[in-house]
């Protein structure tokens, strides 16, 4: 699925991923934890091709890369802010976007689900942030590409769409899908994980499921060993 | 007396008066063969009627009053050997001939038909190719050059004549002649009391019109287009230009009009148009411009030198790359109810006069006169900018030079 | 890039911006025809005011519509669309809104007062012509400012220097070393410095059509044949073309380099 050799990006001067290598071969769902600076979106970001490395090489579906954009078709990517160019109306940009993919969605249903039909005439600078999230995550759902990137998914949800969420995400699982997270919500991981990546300083810490996570920090709760990397590591 | 009458020449044909107007007929089968010979065998007042046909003739004398008519127009072929007509009578007549192949020499001035201190000349119908001078009027007087056109194929100046030459000429009427590839188109030195009407100039080596120490002439609605240097009125006094055209003459040393050492001229209702310099004035005084039009001229006006009480009343300039140019930043010209295109005032009252005075003279005419590269700075932004400021503040143009009453409507 | 060019274009002409330019275009000609009532006098103030304005309004529009359509860019940039796509798509979007907008709001009040039916035709074609390649010019170079700055006050900042320097400061200066060097031959530099600068580039396509009678007055033999000649115009066609391809060429290759 996705193959990631000796990654290499530097901002500047500052050196944001520094060496990381990271194999997912199987679906699932995997999340992408890590302190503030961690480089976990500029990791996504990196499998995205929205930041280019400075070293390193990744490969999407047995595919480098480098330079390329098609692979990208297989990709449903929900991105952290959600803002959306505001002349356009909800209904225009869900076109829009199957247009510019040459792909058919499952809009219809997504739209149910979370009740946006008051809101497809509507010109997306008039929506509140959670309506705008709705949207975002109905842009990502629609398609039924084998790789999902989730960056902070629950951002701006009510309780109801939160569990419409969750259901969404079990049943890409389901289909096999390989779904890559990342939230500050660890409860939320921690329902929905199956194995946890977790970045620090630019390398990959740790990786793999939560109950190794907890053996290894010697914590019972996942929240608290979380916690103690980041206690720890700021030890070394 | 002259025999030009044809109902006259009838007349006394019937009678058989023979002493009287008699017609030589020359052609290639007739009793007379070339003009040479007619004008020999002919009486006074004769007219010899020049048939169709090549005549290879040269310094042809006509020293009795005769009429020179050619039927269908007979081409006499001076082979470059030297002057084709000379003219030493008074009363002759040159109608409807073709003359080609005047001789070129760098010692005489050989014309196609030159009028030696004759008078009551009549010059018509005549074309001229291939010539050196065309007419050249010598120390004549009360004739009349009409209809005429000259083709010349000149190259440079040092070689090529003038179309028509007046020297030391009175009275005498220039019209409806068509003057074109020569060196000067008409010329005049010392010649006084001379009217030019209607005759197009165009495309010749220097200029189209050229006056030299000549004094009370007049030239009117003749049209002047792409001559090198365009039209140079000099070192004369009282002329009277109306309603001519002045139009295309481009170049570095080429002016719609040069006025060089001219006093109390009236220059009226005349058409500056493209030229690089409308009228290009040195050491002119006393000179009225009234009802002229300068259009998309490089400069509608330039003054150099010393000019004073000159008046320019009711013109109308219109989009002139520059209006008026001096090199000096004195003034003593007046500038009165002009329509300037450029003028971006306004006129609250509603009386057809702008309420604030227009200043023709920019700053960046000066900039362009010292270092004339900075003409490709033209309409640029900064340029604007340092002309508005003089607007405001002259200093370096004359602060009395404007029009205190430009029209905000052109004048018809 | 068809796809992305026609959003960002249905985008644009739907923003209060685009109306706001093209209804101040729509004043400006009326105000010109209604002051002058003669529409060859009209069109010659307008191109100088064009070659001012227009530079500006593409700078700073190009500018703030690459700022504020970061996020759509983002959108874009996790779908399966080549980059350089992307920003050709927008660039195009943009300039092709401003030019439409230039043209509608020009063209109306002209044709209304009868341009079809006047000999300015002509120089209100080459008008047009001039304020769409300004606007694909500096538009393109504002995008290039904006992909090379994240800061958007430094990016404001730049492309208002730019479109100064190039308006004003530049002619300053060439003026200046022109009055210098007045002893040495300066034809050649003249019109090498005109290249240079695509606001004195289309100055000088003006120059030829309004101002060709004063341009023939100097000796210089380079002088004479480009503005004598059609050579002028072919050159200054060819360089102004050049200047649009340039910084479009930049920026594909820059938007290939860039992190987002």
């Amino acid at each position: 699925m996705i193959k990631i050799q000796g990654l290499h990006k530097k901002f500047g001067k500052n050196q944001v991923l520094s060496g990381v290598d990271l194999e997912i071969d199987k679906g699932g769902i995997f999340a992408v934890l890590g302190p503030n600076g961690s480089g976990k979106t500029t990791l996504i970001k990196s499998i995205l091709g929205m930041v280019v490395p400075n070293k390193g090489s990744i490969s999407v579906l047995e595919t480098n890369i480098k330079n390329s954009w098609k692979y990208r078709q297989e990709i449903d990517y929900l991105p952290q802010i959600a803002n959306f160019p505001g002349n356009l109306r909800v209904k225009e940009l869900i076109r829009m976007i199957k247009d510019l993919r040459r792909e058919q969605g499952n809009e219809e249903r997504l739209i149910d689900l979370f009740g946006m039909q008051p809101f497809l005439d509507k010109k997306l600078s008039t929506l509140s942030g959670g309506t705008k999230q709705k949207v975002n995550i109905l842009l990502t759902f629609m398609f039924d590409g084998p790789l999902m990137i989730l960056d902070e998914p629950t951002t701006g949800l009510d309780p109801a769409s939160l569990i419409r969420l969750k259901e969404l995400i079990l049943e890409g699982k389901q289909k096999g899908k390989t779904i890559l997270i990342t939230s500050h919500i660890m409860r939320f991981v921690e329902e929905m994980a199956d194995e946890i990546i977790y970045l620090l300083e630019g390398k990959i810490y740790f990786k793999g499921s939560i109950e190794e996570l907890k053996n290894k920090t010697g914590q019972t709760d996942f929240e608290h060993a979380i916690a103690d990397i980041s206690i720890n590591s700021a030890d070394v | 007396m002259k025999c030009s009458d044809g109902i006259f020449a009838l007349f006394f044909l019937l009678l058989g008066n023979h002493l009287w107007c008699q017609t030589i007929e020359i052609c290639k089968s007739c009793a007379v063969t070339t003009i040479r010979e007619g004008v020999a065998q002919a009486s006074d007042f004769d007219t010899l009627l020049i048939k169709k046909g090549t005549y290879k003739e040269f310094n042809i004398k006509v020293d009795k009053p005769l009429t020179l008519l050619g039927e269908d127009y007979p081409v006499i072929d001076g082979d470059d050997k030297g002057e084709i007509i000379t003219i030493v009578s008074d009363s002759v007549t040159v109608d409807g001939l073709f003359i080609i192949n005047v001789g070129t020499s760098y010692t005489a001035d050989y014309a196609a038909i030159r009028v030696v201190e004759s008078e009551n000349f009549l010059i018509q119908n005549v074309v001229l190719e291939k010539l050196f001078f065309g007419i050249y009027l010598e120390k004549s007087k009360n004739g009349r050059v009409y209809h005429n056109k000259i083709i010349g194929d000149a190259v440079d100046e040092y070689n090529s004549g003038n179309g028509i030459q007046l020297w030391y000429s009175k009275n005498v009427t220039v019209e409806r002649n068509i003057v074109q590839h020569v060196r000067d188109g008409i010329y005049l030195e010392f010649s006084d009391n001379i009217t030019i009407h209607n005759n197009i100039s165009s495309n010749n080596l220097r200029y189209g019109l050229h006056f030299m120490f000549s004094n009370d002439d007049i030239y009117t609605e003749n049209i002047f287009e792409n001559n090198g240097a365009g039209v140079a009125v000099m070192f004369s006094k009282k002329i009277k230009m109306q309603g001519n055209t002045f139009r295309k003459n481009w170049g570095t040393a080429s002016f719609g009009m040069l006025l060089k050492e001219i006093n109390d001229a009236e220059i009226n209702g005349n058409t500056f148009e493209e030229n690089t310099v409308g009228i290009n004035i040195e050491g002119s005084n006393r000179i009225e411009y009234k009802n002229n039009d300068f259009v998309k001229n490089g400069w509608a006006i330039k003054v150099r030198g010393a000019c004073y009480t000159n008046s320019f009343v009711n013109n109308n300039f219109l989009y002139n790359s520059f209006d008026i140019s001096y090199n000096s930043n004195l003034n003593d010209n007046k500038f009165e109810r002009n329509y300037w295109s450029g003028y971006t005032g306004y006129d609250l009252d509603k009386n057809g006069i702008g309420d604030i005075p227009y200043r023709p003279v920019k700053l960046f005419s000066y900039v362009v006169n010292r270092t004339p590269e900075t003409i490709v700075l033209l309409r640029s932004l900064f340029m604007d900018i340092i002309d508005f400021s003089e607007r405001v503040s002259p200093i370096f143009t004359p602060d009395n030079l404007l029009d205190a009453n430009p029209l905000i409507k052109p004048l018809r | 890039m068809f796809k992305i060019l026609k959003y960002s274009f249905y985008d644009l002409i739907r923003s209060r911006w685009s109306y706001v330019y093209f209804l101040f275009y729509l004043a400006l000609g009326f105000v010109l025809l209604f002051l002058n009532n003669d529409l060859s006098k009209a069109v010659i103030t307008l191109m100088n005011v064009i070659i001012v304005l227009v530079p500006l309004i593409g700078t700073i529009f190009g500018v703030m519509y690459f700022y504020s359509s970061k996020e759509f860019t983002e959108l874009l940039l996790a779908q399966p669309l080549k980059r350089s796509t992307i920003f050709l798509g927008q660039y195009f979007g943009v300039a092709g809104s401003l030019t439409l907008s230039l043209a509608l709001g020009l063209g109306i009040p002209f044709v209304l007062y009868g341009l079809f039916r006047s000999e300015a035709i002509w120089n209100f074609s080459l008008l047009l012509i001039i304020g769409s390649f300004l606007t694909f010019i500096f538009t393109a170079l504002a995008f290039n400012i904006a992909i090379s700055n994240e800061n958007k006050i430094k990016g404001f900042g730049y492309a208002v220097l730019l479109w100064l320097f190039l308006a004003v400061i530049y002619d300053g200066f060439f003026l200046l070393s022109l009055i210098v060097f007045e002893e040495y031959p300066l034809d050649s530099f003249s019109l090498a410095a005109t290249m240079f600068n695509p606001i004195d580039l289309s100055r000088t396509l003006i120059l030829l059509k309004l101002d060709i009678s004063a341009l023939l007055g100097y000796t210089g033999a380079v002088f004479k044949q480009f503005f004598g000649t059609n050579l002028g115009l072919t050159v200054a066609m060819g360089v102004l073309l050049f200047w649009t391809i340039l910084p479009v060429f930049r920026l594909a290759y820059k938007s290939k380099k860039k992190d987002f």
